[in-house]
């Protein structure tokens, strides 16, 4: 079940492009014909299923406070989380140049539909967007981390989909000269995402409001200061005794 | 202006308007859309992006020289993504609560296709304070659209700029909301920022025929 909520919520209502804009620059870029679209989207889908869960791995055991355990004792309480970005990134670029490389040695014929667009996917910020936002949002599993990968890249193949398909269309309608082109592209790409709005109360039946990450983030660092001020106070209450 | 010539003018001066890395070079268009719904937030990312991209562009442009070509995606992403660090540290010590805002967004500067575009097309093949004076002039041209962009969401979202509000007080019904003026929340939901740019793109190219595309 679990696994089923995340994979339509990753597809539908947390769409890469319409809820938090990744990939935009590709998005609007590779957009002009479906061909290529379908090419890119399924390239970043097979990037995603990779680079996530193996960030999810790293993120594991070498990067969250704590995480270096299984080192020894006397590592347990290091925390290399500000070393994620640089991390993150090394093992996506890492990653794209070998996935280029294989799929080469491997199979020419996927090469020739998915190997032009490998290069540019080490810059898409959905790539690195869904390793962060796997990081963000705690997923517990190994499983789960493939499968948000998965389908975070599915909705973003969905979305490239659409606007390749409607921008091959209105191509014969009458835009106003000024928005032809990148104006027009932006207008409808907003109005989708009004329209993927309403997927919103799809798993929750629209009656239950999550709370927001930062607000959540916040209350617990309140809840620590306070912690550390009352071990202060008691201190302070031992000297003066 | 002395210390400038004109042509280092140029550089600066061309991306604010007719060579804007949003609305036209359509660069970083990911980052601006997603954290302008505060005008305050828009302001941060900006200067952010000011500093990666004039650091950044003068660092590669050192290096230009002996970094190999095959390899050079890798080191530009290294630079920037330690660059990003720094900015991200920086933020969690001094601005908490904003580093929190604009969550995941700071990280994703590194992937910010303007920084990758401008060390691409500008940094590799010129020297380091032409570079910098093109960082800073994509930079400034960049967080322009998104102050734009911030300022429309924020004052017609939640009547507000800065967090300070300007237009009277909703529930007291003061200012404009004396005469039946009401918030429009859908401002600050992700579509508008897209239907909003692609606004500023209309009035932009409307002034600017040249920048029509057919």
């Amino acid at each position: 079940m679990e696994h089923v909520e995340l994979f339509f919520k990753s597809i539908f209502i947390d769409n890469m492009v319409f809820a938090v804009f990744l990939g935009m620059c590709s998005y609007l870029a590779v957009s002009k014909k479906v061909a290529t679209a379908v090419g890119l989207g399924a390239a970043v889908i097979f990037v995603l299923a990779i680079t996530v869960p193996l960030n999810w791995l790293l993120d594991q055991y070498l990067l969250q406070q704590g995480a270096l355990s299984w080192l020894g004792e006397e590592y347990a309480d290091y925390d290399l989380s500000f070393l994620s970005f640089i991390m993150f990134i090394a093992t996506i670029a890492t990653m794209v140049q070998l996935v280029e490389i294989v799929v080469e040695k491997f199979s020419p014929s996927l090469y020739n539909s998915l190997g032009i667009f490998l290069p540019l996917i080490a810059v898409n910020c959905a790539i690195l967007g869904g390793s962060l936002f796997m990081q963000a949002r705690e997923i517990e599993t190994l499983g789960l981390a493939f499968n948000y990968g998965v389908s975070s890249g599915i909705g973003w193949f969905l979305a490239i989909l659409a606007i390749a398909a409607i921008r091959e269309k209105i191509r014969y309608s009458n835009v106003p000269a000024p928005l032809r082109g990148l104006g027009i592209t932006f207008i409808i790409t907003g109005l989708m995402g009004i329209g993927f709005l309403s997927f919103g109360g799809m798993l929750t039946g629209g009656d239950e409001e999550e709370k927001p990450a930062t607000e959540t983030a916040i209350e617990l660092d309140k809840q620590e200061i306070e912690k550390e001020a009352k071990k202060l106070a008691d201190n302070t209450k031992i000297i003066i005794e | 202006m002395g210390l400038l010539s004109k042509k280092d003018t140029k550089l600066i001066t061309d991306p604010l308007a007719d060579n804007n890395p949003i609305t036209i070079q359509v660069l970083g268009i990911c980052s601006a859309l997603a954290i302008t719904a505060e005008l305050k937030a828009s302001l941060v990312m900006g200067i952010a992006v000011l500093f990666v991209l004039g650091v950044g562009n003068v660092v590669i442009s050192l290096m230009r020289n002996i970094i190999p070509s095959k390899i050079r995606i890798i080191v530009q992403l290294i630079v920037v993504a330690a660059l990003v660090i720094i900015v991200d540290q920086v933020l969690k010590a001094f601005a908490y609560e904003l580093s929190k805002t604009l969550a995941v967004f700071v990280g994703l500067i590194i992937t910010n296709c303007i920084i990758m575009g401008r060390f691409e097309a500008f940094a590799l093949g010129n020297g380091p304070w032409k570079s910098f004076l093109d960082g800073i002039g994509n930079a400034l041209g960049y967080a322009v659209i998104l102050l734009i962009v911030g300022f429309f969401r924020e004052l017609l979202g939640s009547g507000t700029l800065f967090g300070i509000p300007v237009l009277g007080d909703p529930i007291e019904k003061t200012g404009v909301y004396a005469i039946g003026y009401e918030n429009n929340g859908f401002m600050l939901m992700p579509p508008m920022a897209l239907i909003v740019v692609g606004l500023i793109i209309w009035v932009q190219r409307s002034r600017n025929k040249a920048l029509i595309e057919d």
